[in-house]
């Protein structure tokens, strides 16, 4: 289950009620969300977002690093390296 | 545990539901379910071979003459959005009807059903916006109605337009003329009228404003027909979004169509809207754009066409017609795989999972 | 959209199934739980670019598709009463109770809501003091912190017309009935990331350990899953069995402690009962005394009957994994979104849903 939005955290603001809760930017969309569990969220970072609530605070350095080993595994595979084996026969992309 | 392993195998599952007993909102929702409808209970009582077609006008024969005639009515809430109102959509609602079947729109009826208690400022707002529209449009509205309802009984306002038009010798567009080889050619970018509405309803904001397509579609059509005449149909993907649209012409022609996601328009704060409340732009509804089904020679002039139109600056070639899986939509992802484009069963509900 | 996009790129994903054409020497089952994820794999056609030999079955991720009967008709009796709101999820709308749906209670006058968040559900009733709201809250562990603010949240405001219909189930307890079966043919799980964001890894290490299976928590864009089956695939291979988190940007080994913490404030573990598998100990959450006023069950005194489901359709062992949408002879004829016979069908992410909208031409 779960759809789960990434969202930019543009201002964080401490209302009446006293939750805090942020403006995310989606997209060029904004909603406010809601920071209960994700107070440390600061502007500037990224959250997960469902159903109106910060789940997790992204981890960027994570997520570049983990991407940057995945952009290197597809230069490789374009280049024909790695263990030998027929890979699958693929339709072709189009240009 | 063990006695859980048991029952795995076991077959369960309930009762089906009666079919429909009772009008659902889903009926109204341009896709299976209002299939269904028009199947089981207009089709039948009405049975004229003009109704089958299933056009979103009818081209009827009077007097040597061709004359283009349809009926939409506009329940739209919010009344007043981004980008229009219930007014102006009610009049390019239903001269894009009639543009969709290649005619010159002349005439409009407006029948209003108002809700006691509407605020008279909101009816003339609307009654206004809804004669610059026909203004803009070049239409005439000429005749009309105005009942009130209790308090309750509606959403404050209801338009119905029925529309008049002329089709010019020689042209024949219709949903059961598309053949294996032709190319689908899509005006602009999808689903801005959906969430437009969507938006206002929900009170989503945009940093840059997603406002409704509505607008007016005859003087695009007309310059497409003017540059060719191998157009075999043309349709607006309005409620059910083009999804709906294509399958409607797949199954009136008995064709297959192989549509590209890469060709695809959609804005980024349309793709951005509809990742976050669950829903698919392609059955979300347009209200100022056309798909065109057409010969494969003509496709890239005409093309150019559409793009040298204020209406058509973000037109794409977006797939052809085939002749394998006839009346099914198929869609080629942006990974290269392929899936089914169903037609909805009724109205798109926002996803959480 | 950033996180999103660039998890979608072509040539990534040709890649990754490359890379996992190459690790395969034999041929493997594997399971994703969340219906998120079985939307992804469909909507994208990522079975496609899998070699053969892997085959991909959908596990019992669809919260609504596993909302007991008896909780669905609870739901319709609150709907239709005269002084009762019923707020929802758009999924829930259209899933067959015993007699009949959400939709048709809509349709015959009932006050049912379509929304986004419970939040929404909070503000009706504050809105509409004279009436009874009711949300209908459905779902894993995911959405559970949400329901359990609003409730928190009612209490503290001394909010007196809400209340929480709540119907939520844990993944690890279905997770290990499946593996206890004889007849389980899985050998890899892709773990659902967004409630492991809530609840972190722990909990799978216990199934890992237990039955010897590896376990990836994996995200919802084409090359998160894609990335977690090459990292099952690898462990498989390679003889291994251990819990891996693909999620980074999202899962922390520990998850969300907040949440967890106002989960186990509001709720407290209970036996379950899943529609097309049956009575789970301990696999649902209930409202502990402390918030009974906000306890919808306790509220309107519903009668907890059990409800008995005829055999037709085949969503119980679809749910388990066990055989595919298309073999059930209903799938497609008698069963379609517009008249379905089971859960499975009617659910955006139920896998016979996805099977129908997305199935490749024959």
């Amino acid at each position: 289950m779960c759809l789960a939005v990434p969202g930019k955290v543009q201002q964080v603001v401490e209302t009446a009620l006293g939750f805090r809760v942020a403006k995310v930017e989606f997209s060029g969309i904004t909603r406010t969300v809601r920071l209960d569990f994700v107070p440390e969220a600061q502007a500037g970072d990224y959250v997960m977002v469902h159903v109106g609530f910060a789940i997790s605070r992204v981890d960027a350095e994570q997520a570049a690093r983990t991407y940057q080993l995945l952009a290197e595994m597809g230069l490789l595979e374009e280049e024909g390296l790695g263990p030998q084996r027929e890979p699958k026969e693929l339709t072709e992309l189009p240009p | 545990m063990a006695d859980n392993s048991k029952t795995i195998g076991q077959l369960t599952c309930p009762v089906p539901l009666p079919t429909h007993d009772r009008v659902l909102l889903g009926h109204g929702s341009g896709g299976k379910l209002t299939a269904e409808l028009i199947r089981n209970i207009f089709l039948p009582t009405f049975d004229n071979p003009v109704l089958a077609r299933l056009d979103d006008q009818a081209i009827l024969n009077w007097n040597g003459s061709r004359l283009a005639f349809t009926t939409d009515s506009f329940v739209v809430q919010p009344l007043f959005f981004p980008g229009g109102d219930i007014g102006s959509l009610s009049v390019y609602g239903t001269v894009n009807d009639l543009a969709m079947g290649g005619a010159l729109p002349l005439y409009l009826s407006a029948a209003f059903i108002l809700e006691e208690g509407l605020p008279m400022e909101t009816l003339e707002r609307v009654v206004h916006s809804l004669h610059g529209a026909a203004t803009y449009a070049g239409v005439q509205v000429v005749t009309g109605d105005t009942k009130v309802v209790e308090r309750g009984s509606g959403d404050g306002l209801f338009i119905t337009t029925t529309g008049l038009g002329i089709v010019p010798e020689g042209i024949h567009l219709s949903a059961d003329q598309a053949r294996p080889g032709d190319r689908l050619l899509l005006s602009g970018s999808l689903g801005e009228h959906g969430i437009a509405i969507l938006a206002e309803r929900e009170g989503l904001e945009f940093e840059g404003e997603v406002r409704s397509d509505s607008a007016p579609l005859h003087s695009l059509v007309a310059a497409m027909l003017a540059t060719t005449r191998a157009i075999h149909c043309l349709r607006d993907p309005t409620r059910g979004g083009l999804s709906s649209a294509l399958n409607e012409i797949a199954a009136q022609s008995q064709v297959g169509m192989v549509i590209d996601e890469r060709a695809i328009p959609v804005r980024e704060e349309v793709k951005g809207a509809c990742e976050l409340l669950g829903l698919d732009p392609l059955y979300v509804a347009n209200e100022g754009k056309l798909v065109a089904v057409v010969a494969p020679e003509v496709a890239e002039e005409l093309l150019a066409a559409v793009r040298s139109h204020p209406l058509g600056h973000a037109a794409q070639i977006i797939g052809s017609v085939t002749d394998s899986h006839p009346g099914l939509v198929t869609l080629r992802t942006a990974l290269g795989t392929s899936r089914i484009v169903d037609m909805l069963a009724g109205d798109q509900l926002p996803r959480i999972c | 959209m950033k996180y999103v996009d660039e998890y979608r790129d072509a040539h990534l994903a040709r890649a990754l199934a490359t890379e996992i054409a190459r690790r395969v020497t034999r041929p493997w089952v594997l399971m994703e739980i969340c219906g998120g994820q079985t939307h992804t794999l469909v909507r994208h056609g990522i079975d496609e670019l899998l070699p053969p030999e892997i085959e991909l079955v959908h596990g019992p991720g669809c919260p609504v598709c596993v909302t007991p009967l008896e909780t669905v008709d609870q739901a319709i009796t609150l709907a239709a009463r005269p002084q009762c709101t019923l707020v929802s999820y758009g999924d829930m709308l259209r899933v067959p109770g015993s007699t009949t749906d959400l939709f048709h209670v809509k349709a015959a006058g009932g006050d049912v809501r379509i929304v986004y968040s419970p939040l929404e559900a909070l503000r009706i009733a504050r809105a509409q003091p004279q009436r009874e709201v009711i949300f209908f809250g459905i779902g894993f562990e995911t959405t559970a912190p949400a329901n359990a603010m609003t409730v928190w949240q009612a209490r503290q405001d001394g909010l007196q017309n809400y209340s929480l219909l709540a119907s939520h189930v844990l993944v690890p307890p279905a997770i290990r009935l499946l593996l206890s079966s004889p007849l389980n043919r899985v050998q890899g799980f892709i773990a659902p990331g967004h409630v492991c964001t809530v609840m972190g890894c722990r909990e799978y290490e216990a199934l890992s350990r237990d039955f010897r299976v590896p376990i990836v928590v994996g995200g919802f864009e084409p090359l998160d899953l894609l990335e977690a089956i090459n990292l099952l695939v690898a462990q498989l291979e390679e003889g291994r069995a251990e819990v891996e988190n693909q999620y980074v940007r999202s899962v922390r080994y520990e998850g969300n402690l907040r949440a967890q913490e106002l989960m186990e404030e509001v709720f407290e573990v209970c036996d379950r009962k899943w529609r097309g598998l049956g009575m789970i100990p301990r696999s649902g959450l209930r409202l502990r005394p402390a918030f009974a006023a906000f306890d919808a069950e306790k509220k309107f005194n519903l009668a907890n009957q059990q409800v008995e489901e005829p055999a037709e359709c085949i969503s119980a062992a679809v749910l388990r994994g066990l055989k595919k949408p298309p073999a059930c002879t209903a799938f497609g004829r008698r069963c379609t979104p517009e008249t379905p016979l089971g859960a499975p069908m009617v659910s955006a992410e139920g896998a016979c849903a996805a099977y129908y909208r997305y199935r490749r031409p024959v």
